[in-house]
């Protein structure tokens, strides 16, 4: 996973509420068996229509993607996260983000920033009056500014210090895998296996 | 003070736990299918790592496969890439594996527990949010990522942080017609689809102990759709019941350790709760939603809402969105909408007491001609269960399409898809924009309603025939 520390870009609005994972990638998009190639998919069914806001020249190249409520609710599916990757996000701003979109995002090295309601519609209006407005993330300081404003933002210490170190959690489970091992001597035997098959 | 059931679950089963960190936790089974795992399969290659414990691993074709024709070789180029990647992957790596065609294949969630493998007291996964379903069995059962299911392989645990609890307590008796769908559609009307965000939900109440264990397994299936990652439901003697005699349930000696443990999977009487929630079994009645999110549900007596009437501004907006892409007008009484497709199956609605419950409605009745019914069984197994009962007659005589066993159109990965502005009464869990097919438009019912739309042809409880 690549570090992250600062991101700073332009962003684009989103103005809906309860996107949920099927909005973000519809089905149809999930047979790629790799991590990549995602993005056409992005939003699918909305992209035929020329007003959707991913279509809008202004906001070509933004990285910071600011979401209504209820972000990415829904399938579990981390597809979602890699076609907001493969696009080109790096941060997502909302109020309120789904548990497992959130917890995807922080493995895959997306970082989502939850923000006060009030906050995300200031930062709609800014972006649609100046859409090259620079927006910035920083994780060091767990701070969002933009235009001489700076907004404080709550992120846990473990995964903040994952993500600045961009390490991924397989390999720090395997530097405590005696405790796993030990944990297993001690499960009870009537616990099921699927092997070998009865 | 006492713990709840969650906590007690979650206490039993980390492996390491350290300030400030999540907890570690071992997950006892860990089910796979094609969509969530060729990347994690590939990660564990990239870094020459294996399964830990095939043993606690076991994989199941469902999301992408057709319900037609299941003997000939999958039409679309690219799900049979994913599903042939998931048969390499499986023997590469020593997993289990119910393919297409096998009497084991069915959907994830149908298949764990009529093998047995899920049990009370359990920690579950899969990469598929459904897993919840899981918890019907007094399980801890939870959708994961992909980047989580290599985790999963390679270690058999989970970081992860410890989520509140919150009870939905559901007293009183349901009116004949009512099912346990109404029940998790009418929870989600009430607290949100974010309403259970950071939970786990545990399930509670006179109307929950009398239900059977499919109808549980319907209402912990939609605990996702309240946002929360997981719902659980106590175990009881209807619990061991169901267990006891299946394939992989414990046996003599083993048998007695374990209801002995599973007995003690209760919440404490002193436990805390951080929210409660309270719903009247007597007040419900059938539910169907009207919207674009399962929170958008209303009693099937009701009209389509209007949103000018809706107070908050984001709910506002969100139902004006969801009346135009739904196509529907604001006061239309919800029974007078009609439907082109019903759709009986998936994982919320795809086991034999859903199939039985529909046939009873459709017994010596035909659909309405200008629909068509898809019955779709959750697995190969429910499939021959139904047609040693005559079931299958029973809904071909109606008119309806018998198929073979997927997720089907539920998600409309397989050909089994609505085509722009169809509009289907569906059993499954999603009325999401696009997800049983693009510009496809779902209601969420329950067996009963949906048999009883097939025939009428318009939204319906069994009551209106």
């Amino acid at each position: 996973m690549e570090k992250f520390v600062k991101h700073s870009g332009s962003a684009l609005p989103l103005r809906r509420s309860n996107v949920d994972t099927d909005q973000i990638i519809p089905a149809v998009y999930l047979k790629r068996i790799t991590k990549s190639g995602f993005e056409d998919g992005l939003f699918g069914a909305w992209r035929n229509d020329p007003e959707f806001v991913l279509n809008q020249p202004q906001y070509k190249g933004a990285t910071i993607l600011v979401a209504g409520p209820d972000f990415g609710t829904g399938s579990s599916r981390e597809h979602a996260v890699w076609a907001l990757q493969n696009y080109g996000f790096k941060v997502v701003l909302s109020s309120r983000f789904a548990d497992i979109f959130r917890g995807n995002s922080q493995k895959a090295g997306l970082l989502t920033v939850i923000l006060p309601q009030e906050e995300i519609e200031k930062i709609w209006q800014i972006i649609e009056n100046k859409p090259e407005t620079q927006i910035s993330a920083d994780l060091q300081s767990k701070t969002i500014a933009y235009e001489g404003t700076t907004l404080n933002f709550e992120i846990d210490d473990y995964t903040r210090w994952r993500l600045m170190e961009g390490l991924d959690d397989i390999g720090l489970t395997f530097t405590k895998i005696d405790k796993v091992s030990e944990f297993e001597l001690k499960r009870a035997v009537f616990k099921p296996k699927t092997l070998p098959i009865k | 003070m006492g713990k709840t059931l969650a906590e007690k679950i979650w206490a039993e089963h980390i492996v390491s736990a350290t300030p400030n960190e999540p907890d570690l936790l071992y997950i006892d089974l860990h089910l796979i299918h094609e969509v969530t795992s060729p990347q994690a399969f590939d990660g564990l290659r990239l870094a020459n790592r294996k399964v830990r414990r095939p043993d606690l691993t076991i994989a199941t074709e469902d999301h992408n496969v057709p319900t037609l024709n299941i003997d000939k070789p999958i039409a679309d180029p690219v799900s049979k890439l994913q599903v042939d990647t998931l048969r390499k992957n499986c023997a590469e790596f020593g997993v289990r594996l119910h393919s297409l065609g096998d009497i084991d294949q069915g959907i994830v969630h149908v298949v764990g527990p009529q093998l047995g493998i899920t049990q009370p007291g359990m920690t579950i996964v899969c990469g598929d949010s459904h897993t919840s379903t899981h918890g019907a069995f007094g399980a801890l059962a939870f959708g994961i990522g992909t980047s989580e299911v290599e985790h999963v392989l390679a270690t058999q645990t989970l970081p992860l942080i410890r989520p509140k609890t919150m009870a939905i307590n559901v007293e009183g008796t349901l009116k004949p017609g009512v099912t346990s769908k109404d029940i998790i559609l009418a929870v989600i009307a009430k607290i949100g689809t974010g309403g259970g965000q950071g939970y786990i939900l545990e399930y509670r109440g006179s109307a929950i102990r009398a239900l059977s264990m499919e109808a549980r397994m319907t209402i912990c299936n939609m605990s996702i759709e309240a946002g929360a990652r997981a719902g659980l439901i106590a175990p009881d003697q209807t619990t061991f019941d169901y267990v006891k005699g299946k394939a992989h349930a414990p046996e003599g000696a083993d048998w007695d350790a374990a209801l002995a443990y599973w007995k003690t999977l209760t919440t404490d009487a002193d436990a805390k709760f951080d929210v409660e929630v309270n719903l009247n079994a007597d007040e419900l009645a059938p539910f169907v939603t009207w919207g674009t999110n399962p929170g958008q549900g209303l009693p099937l007596t009701a009209s389509v809402p209007n949103p000018a009437d809706i107070a908050n501004a984001e709910d506002r907006g969100a139902a004006e969105r969801a009346l135009e892409y739904m196509g529907l007008t604001a006061g239309t009484p919800l029974r007078d909408i009609k439907v082109d497709t019903v759709f009986l199956g998936s994982c919320t609605n795809g086991r034999i007491e859903d199939l039985r419950s529909a046939a009873d409605v459709l017994k010596g009745k035909k659909i309405a001609s200008s629909l068509r019914l898809l019955v779709v069984p959750g697995s190969a197994r429910v499939r021959l269960q139904a047609e040693a009962e005559g079931l299958d007659k029973v809904f071909l005589d109606a008119g309806a399409e018998w198929r073979s066993a997927g997720c089907s159109m539920c998600l409309g990965m397989n050909p089994d898809q609505l085509s722009v502005g169809e509009r289907a009464a569906s059993t499954s869990n999603r009325n999401f924009e696009g997800r049983q097919g693009k510009g496809g438009r779902t209601h969420l019912v329950s067996p009963l309603v949906a048999a009883a739309t097939a025939i009428k042809g318009t939204l319906a409880s069994p009551a209106d025939l």
